[in-house]
């Protein structure tokens, strides 16, 4: 069962990913992006339901549930004609992910974590909602650098592949991430109150999520516009990258 | 039913002869009136009479008799198909001197609304409506800009999305800034103010835009208050230097210059947050954009085919629509006078059975025939289908 719907789900982001690169696809994209997150919801819901709670505690789990939120957010936020290009940024990344968790593991049955449910949905489960928010931020601010430059440059097809505008586009960055940080803070404190009851020293993979943190807060208080915005919006990206790829590995070991 | 086209158009005629046989709405609908089942659309571009069932040297003379000169060197004459592919390409754009060009639609859809035309004109109205809909919704032929006044305001809307309460400073009262102007606050943009050398030239355009008159002195003072500035003064050199733009801004300053020589620093551009587009950049934008509407154009002429091909089908199809209504009408005829005859034999109940079952098994029997002659319509020897049902049912008397 898992493995009928893991098949149908890559194929349908895969599409996506591919169908984005024309204006004439975008409508096939937009349906395989649909499809595909449907797919994968039951796929998830099929791995709970096995392992009877929260599978996704591992690395690979973890990046199957991230890609899942990420393309979730991407189907809330950007899933809009004009937005196509965003599209041809996210999916091509939502689907070589998904392999990637598929290859170290998280997309089998799995099972039940040591952890309790309730810890591991409002920590691992708001954590990486955040980041896959922060995620969608950082490509929508990629989006707006890009277009900022091809406006500077006065490219003479800026009407004809035509972006949303610079505004929108910061707009979207910076509710984006107004969201997301809530589910950071919610997430990170669920886990600093187990870590103190258990005890135990706050390892790498804490200490770079609390300077994202940091990073996003100033991002909201300071509320910088235009190109520095765009910059501060991939500099959490990257401590976001750097937290889920390099450090996740040990963090539930 | 004969769909004829007579007209002409900036294809074929001058525009001192076009002039000449423009008409408003209500002297085309007079006109389409006076010759019987007509359409008459009319703009700057084209005056075209579509009519079923009249002659068309009757449609010429009455357009001959508005031009005041014989126009059989310049009119097309089209029927039938022709006719309809023709209308369609009008309607999608397709036949503008701007490809693609979105007012052509409403001026069809005026022309058709303004007579009572009757069943092939109405068919053939409504269905280009559709085609110019589809051709605009599936393909984005109408999407850019097409003048460098309206690729102004579609440069600004790349920034700041929607116009609406975003202020604009217009420098030099002429006619191309004046355009730009009024792109821009058609888009919803609030002209605040219009500078110019003599300030009374300022203050008449101030006024139709409800802004505040200024002298060119006083733009850079204002910088720190607009968001866009278009400027297209006479001037011999810059009006704005780098150094007046205000280094402190939340939002971006989008600066357009239509001028020859130009009237901004071309270092504006560097300045952070600042976008600067001269006549050369604007030009270039409009010319990508007309290639891309090129682009699209191929696409949309494959939707316009597709529906001309369904206007075809529709139209043989009424060829062998007699030959259904008399096989229909005979079918019920037989019907009729069998349950006749059973008048007194059987109660009410039993007759509204027998009239039920019989009525079921004349649909059931019929339906394939109907469709089949519908479809073989659209082939060559169509009507050959016709013909065989005609004669083994021996239906020609009836007909």
């Amino acid at each position: 069962m898992v493995e009928a719907l893991f098949w149908p789900a890559l194929l349908a982001y895969g599409e996506a990913a591919f169908a984005y690169a024309s204006a004439r696809t975008a409508r096939a994209a937009t349906w395989g992006v649909r499809l595909g997150w449907l797919a994968q919801t039951a796929l998830l819901v099929t791995q709970a339901e096995r392992a009877g709670g929260f599978p996704w505690s591992s690395w690979a789990g973890s990046l199957n549930l991230f890609v899942w939120l990420v393309v979730g957010a991407y189907l809330i936020w950007g899933c809009r004609p004009r937005f196509r290009l965003l599209g041809l940024a996210v999916m091509p990344l939502a689907a070589a992910l998904f392999l990637v968790a598929r290859i170290g593991g998280g997309t089998s049955s799995g099972s039940k974590s040591g952890y309790g449910n309730l810890f591991l949905v409002l920590h691992v489960g708001l954590v990486l909602a955040a980041f896959a928010g922060f995620t969608l931020a950082a490509a929508l601010a990629g989006l707006y650098l890009w277009e900022e430059r091809r406006l500077k440059r006065r490219a003479a097809d800026i009407l004809r592949l035509r972006l949303p505008p610079l505004a929108s586009l910061e707009r979207l960055t910076w509710r984006t991430v107004a969201v997301s940080l809530p589910l950071l803070t919610l997430g990170l404190a669920a886990g600093i109150i187990r870590q103190r009851e258990r005890g135990g020293s706050i390892d790498a993979l804490e200490a770079v999520t609390v300077v994202t943190w940091l990073v996003y807060g100033g991002f909201l208080a300071l509320r910088p516009t235009g190109r520095r915005a765009a910059y501060l919006a991939l500099g959490g990206f990257a401590l976001v990258i750097v937290a889920r790829l390099a450090l996740a590995g040990g963090h539930f070991a | 039913m004969t769909l004829t086209l007579v007209g002409l158009s900036h294809h074929v005629a001058p525009v001192e002869l076009r002039e000449r046989v423009t008409l408003d709405l209500d002297a085309a609908a007079a006109l389409a009136r006076s010759l019987g089942d007509a359409v008459c659309l009319s703009t700057c571009n084209r005056t075209e009479l579509y009519v079923d069932g009249i002659d068309e040297h009757t449609v010429l003379a009455a357009l001959e008799q508005i031009a005041g000169e014989p126009l059989d060197g310049v009119v097309y004459r089209l029927h039938e198909d022709a006719a309809a592919l023709h209308l369609f390409r009008v309607a999608a754009g397709l036949d503008s001197l701007v490809p693609g060009e979105g007012e052509i639609l409403g001026q069809v859809r005026a022309a058709y609304e303004s007579v009572e035309p009757g069943p092939m004109l109405d068919h053939v109205f409504r269905q280009s409506l559709a085609v110019g809909k589809r051709v605009r919704t599936e393909t984005a032929i109408g999407e850019s800009p097409a003048s460098v006044s309206s690729a102004a305001a579609a440069l600004a809307a790349q920034v700041f999305g929607d116009l609406k309460g975003r202020r604009v400073l217009l420098v030099g009262a002429g006619r191309i800034g004046e355009l730009a102007a009024s792109n821009l606050a058609s888009r919803g943009a609030e002209i605040a103010f219009v500078a110019n050398r003599t300030l009374e030239t300022a203050r008449e355009l101030a006024q139709r835009f409800g802004g505040q008159a200024l002298t060119l002195d006083q733009v850079a003072a204002r910088l720190g208050e607009i968001d866009v500035v278009v400027s297209s003064t006479s001037a011999p050199g810059p009006v704005l230097h780098s150094s007046d733009v205000p280094a402190k801004r939340r939002t971006p300053l989008f600066f357009i210059d239509i001028a020859v020589p130009r009237d901004l620093d071309s270092d504006i551009a560097r300045l952070d947050g600042c976008f600067l587009y001269d006549i050369d950049d604007l030009e270039a934008v409009v010319a990508e954009t007309l290639a891309g509407r090129r682009a699209e154009a191929e696409r949309a002429e494959e939707l316009v085919a597709e529906e001309a091909e369904r206007f075809r089908a529709w139209r043989a199809s009424l060829d062998v629509v007699p030959a259904i209504a008399s096989l229909r009408a005979r079918a019920e005829e037989i019907r009729n006078a069998e349950l006749a005859k059973l008048k007194g034999r059987v109660s009410d109940d039993e007759r509204r059975t027998l009239e039920s079952v019989t009525t079921q098994i004349l649909n059931k029997l019929l339906h394939l025939p109907t469709i089949r002659m519908k479809e073989a319509a659209v082939s060559p020897d169509g009507t050959a289908y016709a013909d065989a049902v005609r004669h083994l049912f021996g239906l020609e008397d009836e007909s």
